[in-house]
């Protein structure tokens, strides 16, 4: 048994755009423990409540982060309409859901093109993006916006979804599903991948409960949750859903419940394409959120549950916004999934939990 | 064994016609609603400063007494809130991509005096 050593792992490192910070306890070549550090971005979002009122917040809320921003305009939104008593149209509830999961391919094929250029797989790295670009190209066409869309309001939605783009939508998704397949199959198939991931990072059933970890984390290790199985918002309209687990609990199963849940999600978008209700995609909202009124909501981003939390003053001011983010909550889970692994093997596991930290610190 | 699982993917991709621009040789036409840079009509704006006052980030200034009315487009975040509470729809939000710039300055539009209509006559 070697000496104990601490090697610091960013928060610039190759590997991790995100500004993650961890002292790595070594003995020898293995991880002991792994110290978290976050605090490299931090903005004061929250704090800016108390200067813009609830409708110009949206277009701060959705700057929290720049892969999920469409979800977290829409779940500070859905917030302030549930402090207010506001009920949005039906077809409202369908174009958001759609372009939400639309951020969900785009942002869990992005994850695939940064692990598969960690471990070295170049030309997946290309492709992955390659097919996320035509993602962004329908983001752009039907939002006018590739990445900050400002296409959600309290109320409802800004903009409606044409025939003709909906046609689109579902050619692009078409194209898309066929070539992500055979992208998928290399992916999981692949031996090199296969001896990067298998049993590395291993988080049982009952270490994701307790830590409670969210999102594709803690479905990769058999923890039957998932918001979008509640029905809020637009998922009401879906005829089923069942979230996408995996028993394993390593970095391989994360991967395959990420790779697996981007069919999923064309999936749910083509069954609410092929049901969008005519009407108004917007309810005029007027007045203030009354004074001491609390309303929380949880909505499921691409890497786990957010939770938001709004208290009104009486004025346009919102008195308190709070927002835990998924990787708040996977950080602790992601310490124990380090504690002993290989040094060689911190950045997989480290990636397969898709941190964002600029959401964490907002 | 595992191995080349990408072949026919790549392989196929070098007879297709590639997926990136040329730029600047070759520019992709803006799509019809692309958020580009907000632009005011003078001759319709009536200077109330509705937009000044709703604007996120603090990007539009009117000024009255000079009448004129300016935008900071390195401070606009492009979310068409200002279009959108803009009492005579004088905003519009142009949809072509942005031109590099060489240094940051205010664009300043003068807005002249509108022909006042007379009450009707009795």
């Amino acid at each position: 048994m070697g000496k104990s050593t601490i090697i610091p792992f960013g928060p610039q490192h190759p590997v991790l755009p995100e500004p993650l910070h961890l002292d790595l306890v070594v003995e020898d070549e293995r991880v002991i423990q792994a110290i978290p550090q976050i605090g490299f971005v931090h903005r004061g979002l929250e704090k800016l409540v108390e200067t813009r009122d609830y409708n110009q917040f949206v277009y701060v809320a959705e700057r929290i982060c720049g892969i999920c921003a469409l979800g977290h305009s829409l779940g500070y939104a859905e917030t302030v309409e549930g402090l207010m008593g506001v009920e949005i149209p039906e077809r409202a509830e369908y174009l958001r859901v759609i372009w939400h999961e639309l951020s969900r391919v785009h942002s869990h094929i992005l994850w695939l093109g940064l692990a598969a250029d960690a471990f070295g797989f170049e030309s997946l790295f290309m492709h992955c993006w390659r097919l996320r670009e035509r993602v962004l190209d329908v983001f752009e066409q039907t939002t006018g916006g590739r990445v900050i869309f400002s296409v959600i309001k309290v109320g409802g939605v800004e903009r409606d979804i044409t025939q003709f783009q909906a046609h689109v939508i579902l050619d692009t998704l078409v194209g898309i599903k066929d070539e992500y397949k055979q992208l998928c199959k290399a992916f999981l198939n692949d031996t090199s991948v296969q001896t990067r991931l298998v049993d590395v990072g291993y988080l049982s059933y009952e270490d994701a409960i307790n830590y409670s970890v969210v999102g594709p984390f803690a479905r990769a290790s058999n923890v039957n949750y998932d918001v979008r199985m509640l029905g809020k918002g637009g998922y009401k309209y879906l005829d089923t859903f069942d979230p996408i687990l995996d028993g394993q609990g390593d970095c391989y199963a994360r991967a395959k419940v990420r790779a697996l849940e981007v069919i999923q999600s064309i999936e749910i978008i083509e069954e609410l394409l092929s049901k969008l209700p005519e009407g108004d995609i917007s309810v005029p909202v007027k007045g203030s959120p009354a004074d001491g009124a609390e309303y929380s909501n949880i909505l499921e981003q691409p890497r786990g549950e957010c939770y938001y939390y709004a208290r009104g003053n009486g004025t346009k001011y919102l008195e308190r916004m709070r927002m835990r983010t998924p990787t708040s909550q996977n950080l602790a889970g992601m310490t124990s999934a380090l504690a002993g692994c290989d040094l060689a093997d911190v950045n997989m596991i480290v990636l397969t939990i898709d941190p964002c930290i600029s959401c964490t610190e907002r | 064994m595992g191995i080349f699982k990408l072949g026919t993917m790549t392989l196929s991709s070098m007879f297709k016609k590639p997926e990136t621009l040329l730029y600047p040789l070759e520019t992709k036409e803006p799509p019809k609603g692309l958020k580009g840079s907000i632009a005011v009509d003078p001759s319709t704006c009536i200077l109330c400063g509705m937009c000044m006052r709703n604007c996120p980030c603090s990007a539009i200034k009117v000024d009255k007494a000079a009448r004129t009315w300016s935008i900071n487009h390195f401070m606009c975040i492009q979310c068409q809130y200002c279009a959108r509470t803009c009492p005579k729809g004088s905003l519009t939000m142009l949809p072509h991509y942005t031109a590099p710039a060489t240094k940051i300055e205010e664009e300043v539009v003068p807005i002249p005096e509108q022909e006042k209509i007379a009450p009707p006559s009795e």
